[in-house]
């Protein structure tokens, strides 16, 4: 079992024919994934390696059945590419683009309250769910099939636990790579809700880091609504504090966002924090009795 | 991108917002002069892309020409919180009866706007929020509704009555300023009424969107004035994300979230990290000698940690790049090379193949920051 993508994901991928959605498109499917289509305005007709390009999100769900979206297209058009994707009706839309402005993304949030469709990203490596479905660029290799859910708003920390869990014989459910952008799709809470309810995940991982109040948010969350264990890892310990200029910031999340109090507040709703990244595999072991 | 207060203050006057009079002044003769003309009196603020000015000596009234020209030799010698200083706003003095507070950022949690306004403003509006949260009136705003009349009447209904009609135009042009250029943050602290019932905005902080530069030329132009380290200017140059920092580890990773896990890995082996640096995705053999170079110019630096997890990042490139650059350059330190996931096998191989004397292959994250503490010769 997995959340969010697995064997029912049929995918199609916007920004197909650029480099970056190519070589990842190619890899996915290599994975394993179902790849049934892509989009590229103008470039309909076509296909990349036998996968058919449209010039629209609606008509490649028509012709394909689609129920997921990856998107590569650029940072000027991304947000426009998820709209496209809700209106179409997709379940999923997994946005990887860097470099989105806020503002775009703050109008795409407020439309996708009245939706259906669930997004991860932007700026995020997307979703992986080992031995069914790779959408993203998380490496397929140092991912094995398994019982713990995984939860990053990191990219290469991803990596890095999942590879140390590997190593140790600790197979994934789901890897949900969430991305660091401020305005962002599902977050710890909507993961964390997902895995609650998937019989196939046993042990959640969550990473975080500096910044912001995901985590602190979180940590209230799993103390009222999760009943598995949870493993939480996080980054920034030694940052430096970051140049911030007004104090509107701290009165709307009532925390100086350091990695300090985010420890301190998941560790009080019962979650297992570890201090380095090869103690997260450590613990989860641990957790597991394994 | 933090503004000046000068630069968040021309974006005020174009969108309609009064602000009090003053001249940008880069010498202290400028600051004589423009005192001289505000009638002997003035306001000499430093402009740094910080807060706190007004606690640490950055905002100081003056009532002579030679006092401002003083205060503003001081400020462009000494700097202001370790941060270089090239010029002070110098603004006229002003009869100030009230003093608000007003703000809207983004709200990352909500997915929206929040603006903030309270009477109580000149203070420090942290502990304000702490201790009295009821004294500040907060609304959310759709991004897709805009800012509508309610939302300004509650935010603008605890300050005397005869400011309220001024207040709500700052508002609703803050809210407007916000959305067309690409802020996520204005505000305002204090906003203050004259004795003649006036409002003005007394300071300005505003945030730009550093993804949204893109379409807004005249603000990414504003980047130019902002004092860099000659070797932060070198990494930014090449795409990399530099912070210096103050130990003697120098940490090259690829990834934000690795990199701040680096630095954390690094402090519990005992050591410190002498900066930060993200190579980002996909590093090519330049963009890693280039980080070399750029760590390697760092006189502090003990010794340098190579720490790369593989997703498109391929570890046979980044090898390539670390001999390339010791090609380059004389390397005075040890390197502590860690390379994982994507080609990896192939990485290490090169690696020992070319048996190169300053660098030491290790297998862990863990190991290899022990190592480099080692090798800074400050841990066991």
């Amino acid at each position: 079992m997995s959340v969010l993508v697995g064997a029912d994901t049929r995918l199609l991928v916007q920004g197909i024919t650029g480099a970056e959605g190519t070589f990842h498109t190619l890899r996915d499917r290599a994975y394993g994934t179902n790849v049934v289509a892509g989009v590229t305005p103008g470039k309909g007709g076509r296909d990349v390696e036998g996968i058919p390009v449209f010039d629209t999100v609606a008509e490649a769900v028509a012709a394909t059945g689609a129920n997921t979206s990856m998107i590569f297209v650029g940072p000027r058009f991304a947000a426009e590419a998820i709209l496209e994707a809700a209106d179409a009706g997709l379940d999923l839309v997994v946005c990887i683009t860097e470099g989105i402005p806020a503002r775009d993304m703050a109008e795409v949030h407020a439309y996708l309250k009245g939706s259906r469709t669930v997004l991860v990203g932007p700026n995020c490596p997307g979703v992986i769910s080992p031995g069914m479905a790779n959408v993203g660029i998380i490496p397929g290799e140092i991912c094995s099939p398994g019982r713990v859910g995984f939860v990053s708003r990191s990219g290469t920390l991803v990596y890095q636990i999942v590879h140390e869990l590997t190593t140790i014989g600790i197979g994934q459910s789901t890897c949900v790579g969430m991305g660091g952008d401020p305005v962002h799709g599902i977050g710890f809470i909507e993961a964390l809700a997902l895995f609650e309810d998937d019989p196939g995940t046993d042990l959640v991982i969550l990473t975080g880091e500096i910044g912001g109040d995901d985590e602190e948010r979180a940590a209230e969350h799993i103390r009222s609504a999760v009943s598995k264990p949870i493993v939480a890892y996080i980054a920034g310990f030694e940052a430096p504090p970051g140049k911030r200029m007004g104090h509107a910031g701290a009165i709307v999340t009532g925390s100086r966002g350091t990695a300090a109090a985010k420890a301190e507040a998941l560790e009080a709703a019962g979650v297992g924090v570890a201090r380095t990244p090869s103690q997260v595999a450590l613990l989860v072991a641990e957790r597991l009795g394994t | 991108m933090d503004l000046y207060e000068h630069m968040g203050k021309d974006l005020f006057r174009a969108q309609g917002i009064a602000t009090p009079e003053g001249r940008v002044c880069f010498t202290p003769e400028e600051a004589a002069e423009a005192t001289a003309a505000f009638g002997g009196r003035s306001v000499v603020k430093v402009q740094v892309q910080a807060g706190g000015r007004g606690k640490g000596g950055g905002v100081v009234l003056v009532d002579a020409p030679e006092r401002a020209a003083d205060e503003a030799a001081r400020l462009l010698r000494d700097g202001f919180a370790g941060h270089v200083v090239d010029r002070v706003l110098v603004e006229e003095q002003l009869p100030i009866a009230r003093e608000f507070y007003t703000s809207i950022v983004l709200d990352r949690s909500a997915g929206d706007y929040l603006a903030l306004m309270t009477a109580e403003g000149g203070i420090d509006i942290e502990t304000l929020a702490r201790e009295r949260p009821e004294a500040i009136r907060r609304v959310h705003v759709d991004p897709m509704l805009g800012m509508r009349p309610y939302h300004v009447r509650t935010l603008v209904g605890t300050l005397p009555v005869d400011a309220r009609d001024e207040a709500t135009a700052v508002v609703l042009n803050l809210f407007d300023l916000l959305r067309e250029r690409d802020a996520t943050l204005v505000e305002v602290n204090p906003l203050v009424q004259l004795e003649d019932g006036r409002v003005l905005a007394l300071d300005a902080k505003v945030t730009i969107d550093d993804n949204a530069l893109v379409r807004q030329p005249d603000l990414a132009a504003l980047q130019d004035q902002f004092p860099i380290d000659p070797v932060e200017k070198r990494a930014k140059d090449a795409g990399l994300q530099y912070v210096k920092l103050d130990g003697e580890v120098g940490i090259i990773g690829n990834g934000a979230g690795l990199v701040m896990s680096t630095l954390d890995v690094v402090a519990q082996a005992g050591a410190r990290a002498a900066n930060f640096l993200d190579v980002g995705g996909g590093a090519s053999a330049d963009t890693m000698a280039t980080s070399l170079e750029v760590i390697l110019s760092d006189p502090a630096v003990r010794c340098v940690f190579v720490n790369i997890f593989g997703g498109i990042t391929r570890c046979d490139v980044v090898a390539k790049g670390v001999l390339e650059a010791l090609g380059r350059l004389e390397a005075s330190v040890p390197i502590v090379l860690r390379l994982d996931g994507t080609n990896a096998e192939e990485g290490r191989r090169i690696i020992a193949d070319a048996a190169h004397p300053r660098i030491v292959s290790v297998a862990t994250m863990d190991a290899a920051a022990a190592e480099a503490a080692r090798l800074a010769g400050v841990a066991a």
